[in-house]
């Protein structure tokens, strides 16, 4: 049995873009990930602003420049596989099909929230949706995750749990707890590494041994990784085919670095001073997810100019209508207080 | 109309800072996500971006102006298809810090604080297990636990136990004797030792509607994984608004064993008992141990289970069925007395009992309370108790300070007061980490000599 998971016959790969489209990625699936990108970035574009006007409270994490990854491995999963986020989840929700009047309500507090209000923007789930949260505790989704695999392998579901964390998380314990029991266990999980360099305001130079290869840190528990461009969707898809598959077929986790980068500080309170403008810039120029889609876009003549504005045009009313909603809704009565403590025995 | 950007805040507490400076132009085009501007505060310099598309019409705000309250306009854009005229449409009179919001928002709270929390709701009566009058087993305390689970997994194919040393070993404690050989490596599982990370995988499974059954070697252990207790599983159906449940049992030894020093030897009852979300569940015989532990299976809540090595090998007679269940949340009388009420649980209610048989011989009648639930606490049950005989003592082996019996005490004190002929005494544990030696380890923990002396002087009695 020890043998089938040496570090050898199982090693990371390193992987980038391939310059063409794979074949199964059609015009219809290039303007769906470029629609749910952009709902996902102006989406939580609104959410700053409502921020910025005093509607959101607490903490606001925001995952512009990111995109590309969770809508690229979305695109792979089937309705009964489940994920689970840190904190920054406005993004996975709206990728998985989670309302945004709901998501953006309980950004500001409201009885309408998929929380009720009771949870913020860290603490939303959707059992409809197989997404098990927004964990506000750095690294703490990744067993969590990690049992819900185990409960699809339980259960006998042939399904797969996506276990997102960040770069800064990758450096807790209980990160190699999970994946000490799920290769021992073969748990159909995969770990998605975000890596956008910086954990709050430390880079992952400065916290993070070997930090140009963190897809290697499953090496020692024979869990087999990978790096991927996650500023290209399709690249994500390509690689997430392979890994989503991996873990469905019974051999056991696999880790995905994806190489990404968030425009915003890490909060809406961080001004960011720990990386020069030029940096962001030269991403935001170079690498930005959205207009490197659109490029592919032009080039293969996807959509033409009209129907390029109709999806900016219907994204932008989408966003409006979860802002309108997040500000109508009533906050929760005052006798929510109480409820959902407990269930009932 | 034009848009208008507002000075936006950087953080709920900032209420004004200064316009830096435009980073456009009035009559540049801009996009979303293009920086505007820079503002600072004492704290920060952060830009403003973008939200829509358009031109930027009119600064309102120049650079370089200091004190801008949170909300006030600091530009107007111009949307695709408006021009400069729209610009002249636009009231000044706008030009003072209000929400401009596309609806009408509704009142926030923060601005209504004297608003007084609603009444929580009453504690619910809960009725006690019915009288046993059939057969019954002499079962010890370890026997009783390892029938709860097999009864229960054999009810619930979702059930299933996983902890280190339960599976092949047949336990640390030998609680899960027997269990893997009827159940199987798939639903009795040995873990790594790796209690942080099991937890968690536990929590995770029960998010799903899996009901793990957690063992802790001891719960001194599960400090490692007390963020998953809390954080995930406590807190989590109150976050989710009540969509996400977590029927979990976290169970092991709890409390000194003997001699095995000072961190291997914490009681943890008021550490859990503190947190909304948790059940906690203390029990003292082998027929509660049994009747508790199955209740707590089918909790749909996460229940703590603290049991007590040293009463492992303890028999007690057992109702011989499968289908023994006692309530969570209720407390026993388990002897009955009149002249002063000694409430405590786990291996301390033996302790209690010895001593109320001593006071008995001086004449003094003790009713002695075994707790069995700390979280929710059957204040009930104590109250009737205190109302008849007007005295109080509490035991526990930990510490007293924060403790289970402080916060009878506090209970008792308001709801009561009058009732008390004199001050709650608080039988605990010595303020030290436990010590190894015998004799000091002796010194430490409660014994019926305390018990006694705390009794003979709430009686005013010595």
């Amino acid at each position: 049995m020890a043998t089938k998971k040496t570090p050898t016959k199982r090693a990371p790969k390193k992987r980038t873009a391939s310059s063409a489209l794979p074949s199964d990625v059609n015009n219809e699936m290039i303007l769906d990930f470029y629609r749910e990108m952009l709902l996902i970035r102006r989406f939580e574009e609104k959410a700053g602003q409502l921020y910025g006007m005093g509607l959101i409270g607490g903490f606001c994490h925001l995952y512009i420049g990111q995109e590309a990854v969770v809508v690229g491995i979305q695109s792979v999963l089937e309705d009964r596989d489940t994920i689970l986020t840190s904190y920054r989840d406005h993004g996975h929700m709206l990728a998985c099909g989670m309302d945004p009047d709901g998501v953006m309500a309980e950004l500001t507090g409201r009885i309408g929230g998929y929380s009720k209000g009771k949870g913020g923007s860290m603490h939303m789930f959707s059992e409809e949706k197989g997404f098990y949260g927004g964990h506000g505790i750095v690294g703490a989704q990744v067993p969590i995750g990690t049992g819900i695999a185990f409960a699809h392998k339980y259960l006998d579901e042939n399904a797969v749990n996506v276990a997102y964390l960040g770069d800064g998380a990758l450096n807790q314990g209980q990160v190699y707890e999970s994946f000490n029991m799920a290769s021992l266990w073969d748990l159909p999980v995969v770990y998605v590494i975000e890596n956008n360099r910086y954990g709050m305001g430390t880079s992952t130079e400065r916290s993070s041994a070997n930090s140009t290869e963190l897809y290697h840190r499953g090496s020692a528990y024979g869990i087999p990784g990978m790096q991927v461009d996650g500023m290209d969707v399709v690249a994500v898809r390509e690689a997430a085919k392979i890994a989503v598959e991996h873990a469905r077929s019974g051999k056991g986790p696999y880790i995905m670095e994806m190489m990404t980068y968030r425009y915003r500080g890490h909060s809406m309170s961080d001004p960011a001073k720990y990386r020069s403008k030029e940096e962001v810039q030269k991403v935001r120029e170079e690498r930005d997810p959205i207009e490197r889609l659109r490029a592919v876009m032009d080039k293969k003549n996807v959509i033409d100019e009209a129907g390029m504005k109709q999806i900016d045009k219907d994204v932008k009313a989408i966003v409006s209508k979860s802002a309108e909603f997040a500000q109508s809704s009533p906050e929760p009565d005052p006798s929510e207080l109480y409820t959902d403590v407990y269930a009932d025995a | 109309m034009p848009i208008e950007i507002l000075m936006p805040a950087l953080s709920p507490t900032m209420t004004e800072g200064k316009l830096a400076r435009w980073m456009k132009n009035e009559g540049d085009s801009v996009s979303a996500g293009d920086i505007l501007a820079e503002i600072e505060t004492d704290k920060a310099t952060m830009e403003v971006e973008a939200v829509d598309d358009g031109v930027l019409g009119k600064i309102l705000v120049a650079s370089d102006t200091d004190n801008v309250a949170v909300n006030t306009p600091i530009a107007l854009l111009l949307e695709e298809g408006e021009s400069d005229a729209d610009l002249s449409n636009y009231s000044a009179a706008a030009l003072t810090p209000a929400v401009q919001t596309d609806a009408q928002p509704a009142t926030v709270s923060s601005e209504t604080t004297n608003v007084a929390a609603p009444e929580a709701p009453k504690a619910e009566s809960i009725a006690p297990e019915s009288e046993w009058d059939g057969p019954v087993i002499s079962t010890t305390v370890r026997e009783a636990l390892r029938d709860a689970m097999a009864e229960e997994m054999r009810r619930n194919e979702k059930v299933f136990l996983m902890g280190e040393e339960v599976a092949q070993y047949q336990g640390a404690y030998k609680i899960s004797q027997g269990l893997l050989d009827e159940f199987g490596a798939k639903r009795v599982i040995d873990t790594p030792i790796t209690e942080h990370g099991f937890a968690g995988l536990g929590v995770g499974a029960a998010f799903y509607g899996l009901n793990p059954i957690v063992e802790f070697m001891t719960f001194n252990f599960a400090m490692q994984a007390i963020d998953h207790i809390i954080n995930s599983a406590a807190k989590t159906r109150y976050m989710s608004g009540g969509q996400v449940s977590s029927p979990i049992v976290f169970r092991g030894p709890n409390g000194a064993a003997s001699r095995v020093g000072a961190q291997h030897s914490q009681c943890y009852a008021s550490w859990y008992a503190h947190c909304p979300g948790l059940k906690v569940v203390s029990p003292y015989s082998a027929a509660d141990a049994k009747g508790l532990l199955k209740s707590a299976i089918r909790d749909p809540n996460p229940v703590i289970f603290l049991e007590n090595e040293l009463l492992y090998g303890q028999s007690f007679d057992v109702p011989d069925t499968d289908d023994w269940t006692v309530p969570i949340g209720k407390a026993k009388v388990v002897r009955p007395g009149t002249d002063v009420t000694i409430v405590t649980f786990s291996i301390m209610v033996g302790k209690a009992l010895e001593a109320a048989e001593e006071l008995a011989k001086e004449g003094i009648s003790a009713e002695v309370i075994d707790l069995r639930t700390i979280r929710p606490l059957d204040t009930e049950t104590i109250l009737n108790s205190v109302r008849k005989t007007n005295r109080l003592v509490t035991v526990e082996e930990g510490w007293a300070f924060s403790g289970v019996g402080s916060e009878i005490s506090a209970m008792v004190m308001e709801q009561a007061f009058d009732y008390l002929d004199a001050p709650v005494q608080r039988v605990a544990g010595v303020d030290v980490p436990l010590p190894y030696a015998a004799n000091l380890e002796q010194l430490a923990l409660p014994q019926s000599s305390h018990i006694i002396t705390s009794a003979k002087e709430v009686c005013y009695r010595s």
